[in-house]
């Protein structure tokens, strides 16, 4: 092996302007899929971080049939406080869970004494809240960034149309799962940014006021909102989850629970889901790349080397070596290729970091480009080059080995 | 039995619709240790035939034994086999490879072919470079050396396997006077001191001399035999 790997690279270097060329293009696949890939990659985690961590949370758990009727915030479908003991106990057996916060979620109507116009509400107990979705006070643009029983925080559009300011003081009015209408004043304590998603443009409450609103006998709630210690461990938390709160079934056998990641709940999981489908399209361009520039090559070699071919198959040379030589010179192109390309790459994305990129997204103002690859990714991406180089190798290599040697010395 | 034993050889080419004859109800036998030459014009068949007996090629009919095995009845994989267990080649351009140097060129075919232990391929490898006077150039690369030393490395390369038979065609073609009778000489001189049959085509009558028996071949067919003894101009 050590001695086709000589001969290998030092036909690579025989013809060194080719083998530069071929690996310099490697190399630009390999560095564009890279910086791509970190890039890109960085803006999606900080916009699901963003989405996630300022009202989302990573996962939600409701009573079944909720998220379906969404938008009417219905107060029939909510978890009993036995039901919430079932979500609790099963939150506690699993050590990836950060913190959950509580919601009771209804729509009502908001007055300021001269106008009146729908608002969407969230109850909540805001130390559990504030632990489950931390970048909820930067959307505090205005007031306090706490929230006490009696305290209102309202989205800035609405308090731009209502020309509501901090400190003044406002009316809800909401209707009970009974039908029957109650009334509660509230100080505005703080003006909410929106953001993009469901939720996103909701004002939020105590969740004892939210009780008392709706005359509720005992605490019924709408969601529970999760946080992970991990994102990544997003997918087994949520199947250890759904394990346990799917064996809950209703007197018809139906399942009591639903439980939703945040793909399932916000479109910019679609977002997010073209930005993987951009990335494997541009992987895809990087093994065309790879696969023609390399097929080229060693097509160039097998014919430049026809005689070479023949000499060594006349010698004696069996098939299968003839056939490993021309396959190594196009693994060792390829190898080359993809560490230059590595390296470069991770050069690239090094100075993004250090020169501070920001972006916005909707409102949200100064988000810092992050860009980072993993080694899965690098590995990845290097492993792809490095098998496609093999794959376009072959068929030239394959001619070669079965080559007549009397052809092949014949060849001019 | 000889070392070669030819039986009624015949060989067609297919030229488009053209089927032209290469050779023609070739008899013959070639005995171990021989200095042996095919002479005729360009054309004669003396090529075509040099590739029978280094089964580069196939007889279109005929038998044809070399060092006991029936080799028309050889695949493509038995036949580079056969021709790395039991045969060296000399080319007119002498062939060598260019991305190694002169004893990795010579070391080729023992790594490559016959998976030859270390030390003992640098006991020969470093034995023929001393016999055909390489020593001195033996990290150089073909590219560094003259026509007849890269003969001469291919000589060193036909022998390191110790084949039983070494195929030169028109080893001399591309090589000055002066060169050629020297790398025919060192064929002879190889020859003697290995035992090692040594068979090569040439038109070049000066250095046919040199061969202990001559073969003639005209339009595919043997015409004469000659006995010489091989003393002339070497």
């Amino acid at each position: 092996m050590y001695n086709l790997l000589k001969i290998a690279i030092r036909n690579l270097l025989r013809y060194r302007r080719r083998t530069l060329l071929t690996a310099s293009l490697i190399m630009i696949g390999v560095v564009f899929v890279l910086v791509f890939m970190a890039v890109t990659g960085s803006v999606k985690s900080l916009l699901i971080g963003q989405i996630t961590d300022s009202m989302l949370g990573h996962l939600q758990v409701h009573k079944k049939g909720y998220v379906a009727s969404i938008d009417n915030l219905p107060l029939t479908i909510t978890l009993t406080p036995k039901a919430m003991q079932k979500i609790d106990k099963a939150i506690k057996e699993i050590p990836e869970i950060e913190a959950y916060s509580t919601r009771i979620k209804f729509g009502g109507l908001f007055s300021n004494f001269v106008e009146t116009t729908n608002i969407r509400l969230n109850g909540v107990v805001p130390e559990m809240e504030l632990k489950t979705v931390p970048l909820l006070p930067t959307r505090i643009i205005k007031g306090e960034k706490t929230l006490k029983k009696g305290d209102i925080l309202i989205p800035e559009l609405l308090a731009k149309g209502m020309k509501v300011k901090v400190g003044d003081t406002v009316v809800v009015i909401a209707t009970n799962r009974d039908g029957s209408v109650n009334g509660k004043q509230f100080m505005v304590s703080g003006i909410l940014e929106s953001v993009t998603g469901p939720g996103g443009r909701d004002g939020y409450i105590h969740i004892e006021d939210a009780v008392e609103v709706l005359r509720m006998d005992q605490m019924e709630i709408s969601e529970v909102v999760l946080r992970l210690k991990d994102f990544g461990t997003l997918q087994n938390v949520y199947e250890s989850l759904m394990g346990t709160l799917s064996q809950e079934k209703n007197e018809a056998g139906k399942p009591v629970f639903e439980v939703h990641t945040w793909e399932k709940l916000s479109p910019f999981y679609n977002i997010a889901r073209m930005i993987d489908i951009m990335t494997l399209f541009i992987k895809i361009m990087l093994i065309a790349m790879v696969l023609v520039s390399i097929m080229n090559v060693m097509i160039m070699a097998v014919y430049e080397r026809m005689r070479e071919i023949g000499t060594i198959s006349a010698i004696g040379t069996m098939p299968g070596r003839i056939l490993s030589m021309f396959v190594l010179e196009g693994l060792s192109l390829g190898i080359f290729g993809a560490l230059i390309g590595d390296a470069v790459g991770c050069i690239i994305i090094y100075i993004l970091n250090i020169s501070h990129i920001t972006f916005n997204f909707g409102r949200q103002t100064g988000l810092l480009l992050a860009p980072h690859v993993g080694a899965a990714d690098i590995l990845m991406v290097s492993a792809t080059v490095i098998i496609v180089s093999v794959a376009a190798s072959l068929q030239p290599a394959f001619k070669a080995s079965r080559m007549e040697p009397i052809d092949a010395l014949r060849h001019v | 039995m000889g070392l070669i034993s030819a039986h009624k050889i015949y060989k067609d080419y297919q030229v488009g619709e053209v089927s032209l004859r290469a050779l023609n109800d070739l008899n013959f036998e070639i005995e171990p240790a021989s200095f042996l030459s095919f002479v005729g014009p360009s054309g004669s068949g003396k090529t075509t035939l040099l590739n029978l007996i280094g089964c580069l090629d196939t007889p279109t009919e005929g038998g044809l034994t070399v060092a006991g095995t029936d080799v028309v009845s050889l695949d493509r994989k038995q036949r580079a086999a056969f021709r790395g267990r039991h045969m060296g080649f000399i080319f007119q351009d002498f062939n060598l490879i260019p991305v190694l140097t002169v004893y990795e060129n010579i070391e080729y075919p023992l790594i490559m072919v016959q998976n030859v232990p270390p030390e003992e391929r640098k006991q020969r490898i470093l034995s023929l470079l001393e016999s055909v006077e390489m020593t001195e150039q033996k990290d150089k690369y073909p590219d560094q050396i003259s026509g007849g030393q890269k003969q001469r490395v291919a000589v060193a390369r036909a022998l390191v396997t110790e084949p039983e038979l070494v195929l030169a065609d028109e080893p001399t073609a591309n090589l000055d006077s002066k060169t050629a009778y020297m790398i025919i000489g060192l064929m002879k001189e190889m020859q003697r001191k290995s035992g090692t049959t040594f068979i090569f085509s040439t038109h070049d009558q000066k250095i046919v001399g040199a061969a202990e028996i001559i073969y003639t071949l005209e339009d595919g067919t043997i015409v004469d035999r000659k006995d010489t003894g091989g003393n002339a101009h070497v």
